[in-house]
């Protein structure tokens, strides 16, 4: 835990991808991928883990989409935290998804840092790190990719796409730009679009990275420093929004950590406080500063509306694929209202989609979190969604 | 549509093939709705509380079937066995469905608890190219008898509520269903009575009989003339 007034992390060393287990494959090799910015990226490399087995007919296959700092190590232990993986609650052998049944594609998203081309991976034009030479991407891009890297599995039509926050988003446009690719999508903790108070949270984030004089305009591999001051603290503000206060006053409320009194000085007092620099100094160890930007920044552009000239009915209009849509009553980067908002759309085409809000304090984390109605909720769709599929489903 | 007049159908429940297990047990006036819609229909049903009726036409009558439920539990409930249902007030969820997007809306016992009976009715026919309505019947002979002899206000089909508490804010009679429906220009393709035991039959609408021995009543319902596209 932190004491003192800083945040004296260790700025941790840098990752050689290379040694992380999992999978890795090089992408987009003939032709480069024509980015929504206009631009054009290939190779494209790609780190993914895979969990279950595969059938003999491909018809069991599940991607998983991760968040803004999640990356492809779903469930076990983590090769860099040695801490569980941000969806173990749900992945694994009889859990909900269940590995013995389904076999799961988790890849690291596109401007990532886990060992997916991102702004930290070596610029091969330039033979040094991309850093703000990285060309912006969007949602959709990450989403590209990803069929990319399902195209090179051979796996025709995805069971379903599944993902929280972030996550849903792509699983959204996974159904808008490939329908046919997948059978039945889960956008869980999810919205059409980014709401104005999320831009405003990671404008926040963004400012607080590139405030810290480590950052070197970007350039801060080759200076040989990391701003890990400033992507903590835009860890530590957007660690607010994804709990609730109910969940902080539950867990803390003004507790004081390790004292009697307070200091009259600026140590962290408060639990709270302790907790927030702990979760900021943790994350600098494992996520790069410019990934946090440009990651923040393709959810920022996120807007399937205005995608489809302002007609939110238009964006799934004719679809088949089958939805299940979650969210949580104490989520309020996310509100139950922007999920139904997705709902809406679809009720306009009379696609079919299944609708249920959790009932939690636990905030917009309660997408990773052991919530027995929620688990059961997945459970009960991905089923429903086998038997609709029939012979050919997992 | 088929129909089943005539058919003493058993009391309690009724499940297909024998081996009624918890899934599919439904109520008889659900069996009786379920036998009303065509096989393959696409169906939503309104208010479809723990998915009884939906889960028995998706597995047994091969529909395309939905459901809208306000009750969150109910609603997992329904996910968890694998049915499409959204959590969600259905006088407010109704609106956002296209124009003949079901071949049939289903709502059973519930457009008493509707803010606005008409403008459901109005909505369900827009939705739906057939709606399939049960009500519970204020005109049955024992609830007449507990307001002119009791003096209270009869509440039989949920016995702990009060006036002060209920969520059937618009109580009818058959004969008080009826009137609206003609009201609206509304065709009242098939009616049915259904008794205390269970029994139902075929009625006419306008059937003083049916209106003081019925406990409930079903009624088929589309526009007189075809529907208006423009809704």
């Amino acid at each position: 835990m932190a004491s003192g007034t800083g945040l004296q992390g260790t700025g941790g060393g840098t990752i050689d991808r290379r040694t992380l287990p999992g999978e890795f494959v090089t992408l987009a090799k003939e032709a480069p991928l024509d980015l929504d910015s206009g631009a054009r990226l290939g190779p494209i490399n790609v780190a993914y883990t895979t969990h279950g087995t595969l059938n003999t007919d491909k018809s069991n296959a599940i991607l998983i989409c991760h968040a803004l700092t999640g990356d492809q190590f779903v469930c076990g232990t983590h090769p860099i935290t040695k801490r569980p993986g941000w969806w173990d609650t749900t992945v694994g052998p009889g859990k909900p998804l269940d590995t013995d049944r389904y076999f799961l594609i988790c890849p690291n998203l596109l401007g990532g840092c886990m060992g997916t081309t991102g702004p930290s991976e070596t610029n091969p034009a330039t033979g040094k790190p991309w850093g703000l030479d990285f060309p912006v991407i969007t949602i959709g891009d990450m989403v590209n990719v990803q069929k990319l890297l399902v195209d090179h599995l051979g796996i025709g039509q995805l069971f379903s796409v599944i993902g929280g926050s972030m996550g849903g988003m792509q699983a959204l446009d996974w159904a808008v730009r490939f329908p046919e690719r997948v059978f039945s999508v889960m956008p869980i903790a999810s919205a059409l679009r980014t709401s104005a108070q999320n831009i405003a949270h990671h404008e926040v984030g963004r400012q607080a990275v590139m405030a810290d004089p480590d950052w070197c305009g970007g350039r801060y591999q080759e200076e040989g420093k990391r701003p890990h001051r400033g992507l903590a603290v835009a860890r530590m503000g957007a660690h607010i929004t994804y709990l609730s206060e109910s969940a902080l006053t539950r867990k803390f409320g003004r507790s004081l950590q390790g004292r009697d009194r307070v200091t009259y000085g600026f140590e962290a007092d408060f639990q709270v406080e302790s907790y927030l620099r702990h979760q900021g100094i943790t994350f600098v160890d494992r996520f790069d500063a410019n990934s946090y930007l440009y990651i923040t920044r393709a959810m920022d552009y996120f807007d399937l509306v205005e995608e489809h000239g302002g007609v939110a009915t238009d964006i799934f209009a004719g679809t088949n694929v089958r939805f299940g849509v979650i969210s949580f009553t104490s989520d309020w980067m996310f509100p139950t209202a922007e999920n139904r908002e997705i709902v809406k759309a679809l009720n306009g085409v009379g696609a079919n989609v299944s609708f249920v809000e959790i009932e939690t304090d636990q905030g917009h984390d309660s997408f990773l979190m052991d919530i027995a109605d929620y688990h059961r909720v997945i459970r009960g769709f991905l089923e429903g969604a086998a038997e609709l599929r029939g012979a050919a489903g997992p | 549509m088929s129909t089943t007049d005539g058919n003493d159908g058993p009391g309690g429940t009724a499940g297909p093939g024998g081996g009624a297990g918890p899934k599919n047990r439904i109520r008889v006036d659900q069996q009786l709705i379920a036998d009303l819609v065509p096989a393959g229909a696409r169906v939503l049903d309104v208010g479809c509380g723990d998915g009884a009726l939906l889960y028995h036409l998706s597995h047994f009558k091969g529909a395309d079937a939905r459901g809208i439920e306000i009750n969150r539990t109910r609603v997992a409930a329904c996910l968890n066995q694998g049915l499409s249902v959204i959590q969600g007030d259905a006088e407010v969820e109704l609106r956002d469905y296209p124009t003949g997007s079901f071949d049939c809306v289903v709502l059973s016992q519930t457009i008493q608890a509707m803010g606005d009976p008409k403008g459901t009715l109005e909505t369900l026919l827009r939705i739906g190219n057939r709606a399939v309505v049960s009500i519970t019947n204020g005109g049955y002979w024992r609830n007449r008898v507990q307001l002119a002899l009791g003096g209270r206000v009869p509440f039989r089909e949920n016995p702990g509520e009060r006036w002060y508490d209920t969520t059937n804010i618009h109580p009818c009679t058959i004969r008080d269903f009826v009137g609206l429906v003609d009201e609206m220009g509304i065709n009242i393709e098939q009616c049915f009575a259904v008794s205390a035991s269970g029994a139902y039959r075929e009625v006419y609408p306008s059937s003083a009989a049916a209106n003081l021995f019925a406990v409930q009543a079903v009624f088929v319902l589309g526009w007189r003339s075809a529907p208006d596209e423009a809704g």
